[in-house]
């Protein structure tokens, strides 16, 4: 399943699509400390975090993540949306919390 | 025998341009057709000596050098120095500021996970005078 497609089944709002049309979501990690994503979010991973801001989208790109998904009704800031913008970042925002976002993910990947 | 040279400079004060050295190495080694996995591993190490080099010290320089066996970094700042290199290494171990732990740093990770995704690593750091940390990751 892509971000985008994601997004559509649960009502996510796509704030960046980025590569979220062509990119599969093959696992899922949450955290919001950043050198604990970077050293266990895998390629493909939606990445669920409450962390908003420029750094978040520069792990997502390094980690090189399937897509961004803020919950919490969090916003990212306009600069932080650029950056995604130019590197191509799928962002998702959510007005649910991360564990339930991590459930509805668990179901589409078959872990729950 | 002499490679590709980059050179990147780390401004100490914006937080919001740390990444931009591993972001802008990642497009050059993708460039290149470097695989998938080592760019990986080079961008994760970078990106965390990077984030230290603003949020520990004021800044400084990274130095890549790239021949068709490895790829060596070398991060060099002039900041306050790592008093017990050993301690700073355990993965959990921080002195994070507040306000950057209230950006998403501070888990003591980041030199954990240049250990992890480099073959090489060494630190030299002297109190008062700065910190290099030197990476090398094989590409064969
Ligand atoms: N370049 C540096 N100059 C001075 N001190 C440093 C430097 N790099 C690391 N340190 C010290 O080593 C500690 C551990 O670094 P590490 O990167 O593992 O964790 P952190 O930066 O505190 O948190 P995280 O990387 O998880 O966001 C730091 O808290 C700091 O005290
Ligand atoms: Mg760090």
């Amino acid at each position: 399943m892509t971000p985008v497609e994601f997004a559509d089944k649960y009502g996510l709002r796509v704030i960046e699509t980025g590569c979220g049309e062509e990119r599969q979501i093959e696992g899922a990690y949450c955290g919001d400390l950043l050198s604990m994503v970077m050293g266990r979010a895998k390629e493909n991973d939606a990445f669920v975090t409450v962390m908003a801001n420029v750094n978040t989208i520069a792990v997502a790109v390094l980690a090189d993540v399937a897509c961004v998904i803020l919950c919490e009704g969090i916003h990212f800031d306009e600069m932080s949306l650029s950056r995604a913008r130019q590197q191509e970042v799928c962002v998702l925002e959510s007005d649910e919390p991360t564990f339930r976002i991590a459930l509805r993910l668990g179901k589409e990947l078959g872990l729950c | 025998m002499s490679g590709l040279k980059w050179t990147f400079e780390v401004d100490g004060n914006d937080f919001t341009r740390a990444g931009e050295a591993s972001s802008s190495l990642k497009k050059k080694l993708r460039a290149l057709g470097v695989s998938p996995d080592i760019i990986r591993r080079v961008s994760i190490a970078l990106y965390e000596g990077e984030i230290n080099m603003v949020i520990h010290a004021n800044g400084g320089t990274i130095d890549v050098e790239m021949t068709p066996d490895r790829i060596d970094m070398v991060l060099k700042d002039t900041g306050k120095g790592i008093p017990d290199i050993e301690q700073a290494m355990q993965a959990g171990w921080s002195t994070a500021a507040d306000e950057v732990r209230s950006l998403g740093f501070g888990a003591g990770m980041g030199l954990p996970n240049m250990k992890k995704n480099t073959d090489e690593m060494r630190i030299e750091s002297t109190v008062g005078v700065g910190t290099t940390v030197y990476m090398t990751i094989y590409i064969s």
